[in-house]
């Protein structure tokens, strides 16, 4: 903004003078702006973009046990993409993500518009708020752990169901099942839709709530028409952590499902752990592509940029 | 809504970030940080060893030290990244301490230099079945990459093996077990004699098998082979054909809920067998012992068709020569020499060296963990832990009793690329 500013100004006030002045002004500017861009495109370059050119150029590499060998191959990807266990696996994945995306959502809504609407004071609800985070203070793998005394054979939830006389014999589905594994996820993921809902949520007008009341509306009316299209972006950005990180996901499952289930993230360390790079990485770009446009799906859908 | 413009008078961030750098500026500084290979300036003298793991034991490398003065460098890794660094990194080693099946894949690639076998002092007291294959006269050869198959050169410089014993030893072998499948006693409810009994309706849900695809197939073959359903020709390198048979039955016997889960890694199997998850399944001796050291009742049930077996040995890398070459002998004579083998021995594994491993145990762990008698004293790990109270006998019984029914070993497939990628279909199926 500046600089077009300074510009505009110059070309004002020096509007016989020699063009010099004003084109040095704009190439300083310019130049100001670059250098202010720079470090991060750096950053960016080395860290982000040059290794995932990487795994781009490896996927196409020919490999066996010893290493990996230069070379133009389409076979990493037609092995990946003509095998029904990609197709499935994938399938699986996606019926993972849509199953912690949905309920996800519903209790990540619930909280946070608990959180904004209930709670008077702010203080209070920050101090809620930072409730939420609580469980976020250990590691992921230890929430995720930690579900298997509780519903195993003879975990907690099945030894209480026996001793109260509910039930007869123990609930085997409880464990290495996908129940386990949505639970394990859902649990691990609530907060990453949670946080931003809720930031969303605290920005809406309260005015706006007043006058659809004073229109007439229900709770419902107003939920339904004035405060979930306001959520939209916190939803949309929700939405893009729950998805991301549940498609990329490979302990959770590996540990709840007992290894019964295959997730694309762990078809791609099995690939790894056998040194198959290449087949690895052409499985990483696959889920990239997909990722990247179900992120770009929701963008269309929602404009995030309008509430940041 | 008021807002609050105090400035924080507990630690700021700035300062957070300010005192964190002078932390770390101050650890690096002091040298707090380790793990920087040591030099040791009263001996020039450093093998670096790398392998699998199982016998990358601290206590070894101490008592090396102690002994010959030599210093050890170990490094663990799984068994695909030791293939591929001993055939990739052939100077990052001085000693490859792999499993037989790994050396069939890599010594092609002339990485590793056969040893002469009058240079080593021991060589008369390894047992025979790393040279003929059999441990008794009348042995039948195991099935796979059985030692003795990959154990000889007919001249150094040569890349393939020779078929029978000639003066080039390609690896001294140093540790090896038979495995089977652990089973909880309490639980089973019925005597255990077959590999078949995993795939028994009684145990459906309550099964597991390990997920490593290239000892999981085995498994799998010797469940198949012990249910009458396939007569392999050869279990440790299977056709195309009995790949997909055995894939599609176990494939077959996961959709109908016969596994509980599958197993990757040790603690999981320990976990497993003493939560009740799973009351029969495959396991690894130490694994077994684990679960015992939890009060649990864990057997390691000893069947009708066998063990599948593994095994490791110590290899010189190529470049070795002069100096170096005479201190990596010196080594491995130190370490058939008795002290380690005793060592192994005590962990439940066996040494390749038995007579002189025999010197460094005492009369009562002699008899327990080789002969198979009931102990007269507890038995003590080498760690100094009680494995075992005094009247207890070794599943399996005495050495010539495991390693004696061996039915196949750890192998690598001509077929292998194939093999993993059904095993993959099998866990996504």
């Amino acid at each position: 903004m500046t600089a077009i500013i300074t510009e505009d100004h110059t070309q004002i006030e020096a509007a016989g003078m020699p063009g010099l002045i004003a084109r040095i002004g704009r190439t300083a500017a310019t130049l100001a702006s670059y250098l202010q861009a720079g470090p991060l495109t750096l950053i960016l370059g080395f860290f982000f973009l040059l290794p995932i050119l990487m795994i781009a150029v490896v996927s196409f590499w020919d490999y066996d046990f010893a290493g990996l060998y230069p070379d133009f191959l389409t076979m990493n990807y037609t092995d990946t993409l003509g095998s029904w266990v990609t197709w499935k696996t994938y399938l699986n994945t996606l019926k993972y993500t849509v199953m912690v995306w949905g309920l996800t959502l519903l209790i990540g809504f619930w909280v946070a518009y608990f959180l904004a609407f209930h709670i008077r004071t702010t203080t209070m609800q920050m101090v809620l708020f930072l409730v939420c985070t609580v469980p976020f203070l250990t590691s992921n793998i230890i929430r995720m752990i930690s579900w298997i005394p509780v519903l195993g054979r003879n975990g907690l939830v099945n030894t209480t169901l026996i001793e109260m006389g509910i039930i007869p014999s123990p609930i085997e589905w409880l464990l290495y099942s996908d129940f386990a594994v949505v639970l394990a996820m859902v649990h691990l993921n609530t907060l990453f839709m949670v946080t931003p809902i809720f930031n969303t949520l605290m920005r809406i007008d309260r005015s706006l709530i007043e006058a659809a009341r004073d229109a007439g509306a229900n709770g419902w009316q107003i939920l339904w028409n004035v405060i979930i299209p306001l959520a939209k972006p916190g939803i949309a950005i929700g939405t893009i952590f729950v998805v991301t990180l549940v498609m990329a996901d490979f302990s959770t499952v590996q540990v709840m499902s007992g290894g019964q289930s295959a997730s694309v993230a762990l078809m791609m360390k099995n690939q790894m752990s056998l040194l198959q790079y290449p087949a690895a990485a052409a499985n990483a770009v696959v889920l990239l592509i997909v990722v990247l446009s179900m992120v770009s799906a929701i963008l269309r859908v929602v404009d995030i940029r309008k509430e940041l | 809504m008021t807002t609050d413009t105090k400035t924080p008078k507990g630690i700021s961030r700035r300062g957070l970030l300010k005192t964190g750098a002078a932390a770390t500026g101050a650890i690096v500084g002091s040298g707090l940080i380790t793990g920087f290979p040591t030099i040791w300036a009263q001996n020039p003298i450093t093998l670096r060893q790398f392998g699998t793991g199982v016998s990358n034991i601290n206590a070894i490398a101490e008592k090396c030290k102690a002994d010959l003065g030599i210093t050890l460098e170990m490094t663990a890794t799984d068994s695909d990244a030791a293939a591929q660094r001993a055939v990739t990194q052939p100077d990052s080693y001085d000693i490859a301490d792999i499993e037989y099946w790994i050396l069939k894949k890599v010594f092609p690639a002339g990485v590793i230099q056969p040893m002469d076998i009058k240079r080593l002092k021991f060589y008369d007291k390894i047992v025979p079945l790393f040279k003929t294959g059999k441990l008794k006269p009348d042995s039948v050869i195991a099935q796979g990459t059985a030692p003795h198959t990959v154990g000889y050169v007919e001249a150094p410089g040569d890349k393939t093996f020779a078929n029978g014993e000639t003066q080039f030893f390609t690896m001294v072998p140093t540790i090896y077990n038979a495995d089977t499948l652990g089973i909880r006693p309490d639980l089973v409810g019925r005597d255990i004699t077959s590999w078949a009994d995993i795939m028994d309706p009684a145990f459906k849900g309550k099964t597991s098998i390990l997920n490593i695809p290239s000892i999981g197939i085995m498994d799998a073959a010797m469940i198949m082979e012990a249910l009458g359903n396939i007569k392999y020709a050869d279990k440790g390198n299977m056709t195309k054909e009995e790949i997909d048979a055995t894939i599609e039955f176990l494939i077959k016997a996961k959709q109908d809920g016969q596994f509980r889960a599958f197993w990757k890694s040790f603690d999981e199997s320990v976990n497993l067998m003493a939560s009740g998850e799973v009351v029969i399944q495959s396991m690894w001796s130490p694994a077994v012992a684990a679960v015992r050291s939890k009060g649990i009742a864990c057997k390691y049930q000893p069947l009708k068709e066998g063990y599948r077996s593994w095994g490791g040995g110590l290899g010189l890398a190529s470049h070795l020569e002069g100096a170096q070459l005479d201190a990596a002998y010196e080594y491995i004579n130190w370490y058939t020499s008795g002290w380690v083998g005793g060592y192994l021995n005590r962990q439940g594994y066996y040494s390749a060296a038995m007579g002189t491993a025999k010197e460094f145990m005492s009369a009562d762990e002699w008899g327990y963990w080789i002969e198979g008698k009931a102990a007269t004293g507890d038995i003590m790990s080498p760690e100094g832990k009680v494995m075992e109270k005094a009247g207890a006998v070794r599943d399996g019984g005495s050495f010539e009793e495991r390693m004696g029914k061996v039915a196949c070993w750890n192998s690598v497939m001509d077929e292998d690329r194939y093999m993993v990628r059904r095993w993959n279909e099998f866990i996504a199926a």
